[in-house]
């Protein structure tokens, strides 16, 4: 299941819903991201999260349908917030579940890897001296290249 | 056609989106991209470095050789730092 959406989430109370009614289910393996305070030396105050309606969700879709072909999966589910946040707040959350955790654990690095790059979603943080864009970062492409080349 | 701008390219353009009728002898992304540096200032900046310029067509990542037709919602945005 994925979700984009305004308000934060519940990390307990999702992770609960995603193994409930599925006694197959061995493991639950969960990545968080959150609005960290510094880039380099500076002090972020905030950051603005833009998506494109639409194309956002289909890509998150087909990113989760990419990772139940390549693993064994009881279920996934992808939580992307967007709007205004500040420094702690919760960003994203990417949860794969499966009868063995080598499979949830895989699949979930492989789910972040994979929206880091492919997801649109922008960041505008707000600096001392004003905003800016973030600018993709080369390792996010190759974190993701090495989901491409490792089969 | 439906012409959206995200982000940085939003940004510099100064609008969010805009309806055009498909201009004669545009065919694909390419000439799309070629034809809106020439609407103006703010548009040759926005579009100006293809590399960090990415399209989607209905919605879909596609290349500059890609082919367009009046229907179509086409989406310009740079590369995506969610995550």
């Amino acid at each position: 299941m994925i979700r984009v959406q305004l308000e934060d989430f519940d990390i307990g109370l999702e992770l609960k819903k995603l193994s409930s009614g599925n006694l197959g289910i061995g493991g639950i393996s969960s990545f968080v991201g959150l609005v960290r305070d510094f880039v380099g030396v500076e002090k972020i105050k905030g950051m603005t999260l833009e998506y494109y309606p639409g194309m956002t969700e289909k890509a998150l879709t087909a990113i989760e349908g990419e990772a139940h072909k390549r693993w064994a999966l009881e279920s996934t589910l992808i939580i992307h917030r967007y709007g205004s946040l500040k420094p702690g707040d919760q960003i994203v959350l990417v949860c794969a579940s499966s009868a063995h955790r080598k499979s949830a654990i895989e699949a979930c690095h492989f789910l972040i890897d994979w929206l880091k790059t492919k997801a649109p979603f922008w960041k505008c943080e707000e600096l001392p001296n004003g905003s800016e864009w973030v600018k993709a970062r080369d390792l996010d492409i190759e974190q993701t290249m090495k989901w491409t080349t490792r089969d | 056609m439906r012409l959206l701008y995200f982000a940085s390219i939003r940004e510099k353009i100064g609008i969010s989106e805009e309806e055009h009728d498909l201009p004669s002898g545009v065919s694909n992304v390419s000439g799309l991209i070629d034809w809106l540096k020439s609407q103006g200032e703010e548009y040759a900046e926005a579009l100006a470095d293809q590399m960090v310029v990415k399209v989607a067509v209905n919605q879909e990542y596609v290349s500059v050789e890609h082919p367009i037709s009046s229907n179509d919602e086409i989406a310009f945005f740079p590369p995506v730092t969610g995550g």
